[in-house]
């Protein structure tokens, strides 16, 4: 295996198979009737509200929270391209549901980094939707690093505080980054007894909370002082899994804009004429298939657990935040006044944009990591 | 999903390879002359017709191999491995010949297929204008019918190997008092007729790739038309479909020279490479290209699987030519005053930036501007609305030329 084995002169199966196209269209099938925009908005309006519990069980029954979880445990052991196909789907929906912090973060983690007890006990619990999982990192503005964390455990016990953490008032239990010993490390905590508080977040279709621990009991997830390195390695995982979200948010929100421009007429013709406009959605256009390819890479390489997977993974998170983001922004520019009510659904794939953009790392992040690696394997 | 030759393009592929080491020239053309390259490139193409590897997809009684377009794309490949000279031919036998033998009589077909199959010939295409670029169904030059003749007067221009062309397909208004698209029709002539001039353009960069191509008085047989009188837009359609094969996308340096230049340059107390906001660029560069190049995968896959490629292929150009203006200027950027310089002597990559700065410029205008490459993906993938077209129903010589 070597670094640019893709670039070699054999890219002939670069794409979905048959089977992951029909579970695609089938996805699309269910999301379609299952999770419209009147679902997305039934949370987004509704402050006590912070998922959907029927589409969420609903989801679980389709087998979709353990495509890519071993039958051993409990999963349907499909695979993480199948995986891919199922978060684009969810992505076009913009899905209230906590399918990403458990299955892309925490499911991810212990399948990563977990012993085989601990994917015993929790990996089976993930697959039938009985455990919402999330992942804990930052504690405030900036990206958390080694230096700057304040949660700590000692003898077993976790004490501090996380801000935000995505579905972190809705989960069972957390992947918690802390300090033990002034090394960090990875830990599962119960959430049962932790400090909840909902925050006031950008998207409320997708909640997050401020986690408060005092003397919870914490279990190691991975070796001691491996914390920022498995952190990475699940960042890794999750923007593959997130990149298809955002492909399919992207592509949703182009066919959105054409559709409206299409019906819109001023200046005595369809504005979908104007070159202003189709110049726009082309400009869409050529960054979404950007971001679907560099999130195919992604998808082989988490498949394939293949060694270029921290550049391919930083390629199509950046592409993918690129893409989503673009897209979403100008769906509402091409809506007009339209787009800047609340009636209109262009808002809610403006804030999942953003949401995704960041859950992940924001890009500026990954540009220089994707660098860094790239120096690295420049220099070799 | 992954990078697997299936097991008939995996034989396929080693028979190429095994082919290709045994007979592909071992010559070092860097540097030669045009003419010279030319005669190599010559003996190559006639090489690669005797064993059938020419033209990989053409039925066999046409040269071809009757082969399959994912066994054209593996043969391209490998064939690049072994720099072997190429580009002659790829606008002659992808656009040209294709026209030919989908409008040509069958005499006219037997005499010219085989000929440009071994590249004994080659050919050019001749559609754009001083005044029809992107809208090319405005072109003037005419043809004016004379007993069994017609006759040809006008100029083209951009026109790719002219100068060493043998014969070209020409496109040519032959009714002004009808809409433009519809008083066209084609043509293929003999470049060598002595009414033809061909003259090189110097280019912004410096150097001449391309020709303007006049016409005076060049008398040619109603035989050697292609397609009914008035059916010349049809027609071109049928070559320009073909062009998507024959034009590529930008060739020159690209991020990995861009990262080797800022590491070695200095930049205060470190190098160039430690600037955050050019780390940031390139890594939305290196995110572009390999969009590009697994874009480009999606496509070789769906001809793997015998499907007809998607949309996706329509982005390369425009993406491509912008990147490598945006990365040349970047890289002057980096060398701050130096720079300017483009001395290949003193300039770094021998001044390959300050030469693809130059040459991107063009790229972005060549074989569709960025602004047509738009509309096409807007009106044939996105399927909206073309422009409203002012002068779709007024006879070509009634119409506004700003003239």
């Amino acid at each position: 295996m070597t670094a640019d084995r893709a670039t070699g002169a054999k890219p002939v199966n670069f794409d979905y198979s048959d089977d992951q196209k029909f579970l695609k269209s089938e996805a699309r099938k269910f999301l379609d009737a299952r999770a419209t925009a009147k679902v997305n908005r039934a949370v987004l309006d509704d402050p006590a509200k912070s998922y959907d519990p029927e589409l969420w069980k609903a989801v679980a029954e389709m087998g979709w929270l353990g495509a890519a979880i071993p039958e051993a445990f409990g999963g349907l052991g499909l695979g993480h391209i199948d995986l891919c196909a199922i978060a684009e789907e969810l992505g076009r929906v913009v899905a209230p549901i906590p399918f990403a912090s458990t299955v892309y973060f925490f499911a991810e983690a212990v399948l990563l980094a977990g012993t085989e007890a601990q994917k015993a006990d929790l990996l089976p619990k993930v697959a039938s939707g009985e455990l919402i999982g999330c992942f804990a990192t930052s504690e405030g503005p900036g990206a958390a690093t080694a230096a700057s964390l304040s949660t700590t455990v000692l003898d077993g016990a976790i004490n501090g505080v996380k801000i935000p953490v995505t579905d972190g008032d809705i989960a069972h239990k957390a992947i918690v980054l802390a300090s033990e010993g002034g090394k960090p490390g990875l830990f599962i905590v119960d959430l049962a007894t932790a400090g909840k508080e909902t925050l006031k977040t950008l998207d409320p279709s997708r909640s997050a909370a401020k986690l408060t621990f005092a003397a919870q009991p914490a279990e190691r997830l991975g070796g001691v002082g491996e914390g920022i390195a498995l952190m990475e390695a699940i960042f890794d995982r999750a923007a593959v899994l997130i990149a298809f979200e955002q492909v399919g948010g992207a592509d949703k929100c182009l066919e959105m804009a054409k559709e409206y421009a299409l019906g819109r007429y001023a200046f005595g013709r369809t504005i979908a004429g104007y070159q202003a406009i189709k110049h726009k959605l082309a400009d869409i256009y050529v960054k979404n298939e950007l971001a679907r390819s560099n999130a195919y890479y992604g998808a082989w390489a988490l498949n394939t657990s293949a060694p270029e997977l921290p550049i391919a993974a930083s390629a199509a998170r950046i592409a993918g935040c690129e893409a989503f983001w673009f897209a979403a922004k100008e769906n509402v520019q091409t809506h007009g006044g339209m787009g800047f009510t609340w009636a209109v659904d262009a808002h809610l794939y403006y804030r999942r944009a953003k949401q995704l953009g960041l859950v992940a790392g924001a890009a500026r992040s990954w540009k220089e990591r994707l660098v860094s690696q790239l120096e690295r394997r420049n220099a070799a | 999903m992954d990078f697997n030759d299936t097991a008939e393009e995996a034989a396929f592929r080693s028979e190429a390879r095994a082919w290709l080491q045994a007979n592909a020239p071992k010559v070092n053309l860097a540097g030669l002359p045009e003419k010279e390259v030319l005669k190599h490139a010559k003996a190559w193409q006639a090489k690669k017709a005797e064993a059938r590897y020419a033209c990989i997809t053409w039925p066999e009684k046409l040269g071809g191999r009757g082969g399959t377009p994912i066994q054209q794309v593996i043969f391209g490949q490998e064939e690049a491995k072994v720099g072997a000279p190429r580009g002659f031919f790829d606008i002659g036998l992808g656009m040209c010949i294709p026209t030919v033998m989908a409008f040509a009589n069958d005499e006219t077909k037997a005499r010219f297929v085989g000929p440009a199959v071994r590249g004994d010939e080659i050919w050019c295409q001749l559609f754009s204008e001083p005044s029809a670029g992107s809208d090319v169904a405005g072109l003037r030059t005419k043809a004016v019918r004379d007993g069994d003749d017609w006759v040809i007067n006008g100029q083209k221009v951009w026109t790719s190997g002219a100068h060493y062309c043998d014969f070209g397909i020409v496109l040519v208004r032959t009714d002004p008092d009808v809409p433009k698209h519809k008083g066209l029709t084609m043509f293929w002539i003999d470049m060598k007729d002595p009414g033809v001039t061909v003259k090189p353009i110097h280019q912004m960069s410096g150097g001449s790739n391309f020709n303007e191509v006049y016409f005076e008085n060049v008398r040619v047989k109603d035989s050697q038309r292609l397609g009914a009188v008035g059916d010349g837009w049809k027609v071109a359609l049928v070559t320009l479909m073909n062009e998507r094969l024959a034009v590529g996308g930008a060739t020159g340096p690209n991020y990995p020279e861009l990262l080797s230049l800022a590491r070695s340059t200095p930049s205060g107390d470190s190098s160039a490479l430690e600037d955050k906001a050019f780390r940031e660029k390139l890594a939305d560069w290196y995110v572009q290209a390999e969009g590009l190049k697994l874009t480009r995968f999606r496509s070789i896959t769906a001809l793997s699987r015998g499907q007809t490629p998607g949309p996706e292929a329509s982005i390369g150009k425009i993406v491509s030519a912008n990147q490598l203006q945006a990365m040349s200027s970047e890289a002057m950027e980096v060398l701050d005053q130096y720079g300017i310089i483009s001395d290949p002597e003193l300039a770094p990559l021998e001044a390959g930036f300050q030469q693809s700065v130059m040459w991107a410029a063009g790229l972005r205008i060549a074989g569709g501007t960025d602004e047509i490459l738009k509309n096409i993906i807007a009106e044939r993938v996105l399927g909206l609305p073309g422009d409203v077209r002012v002068d779709k129903d007024v006879a070509f010589k009634d119409m506004p030329t700003g003239l």
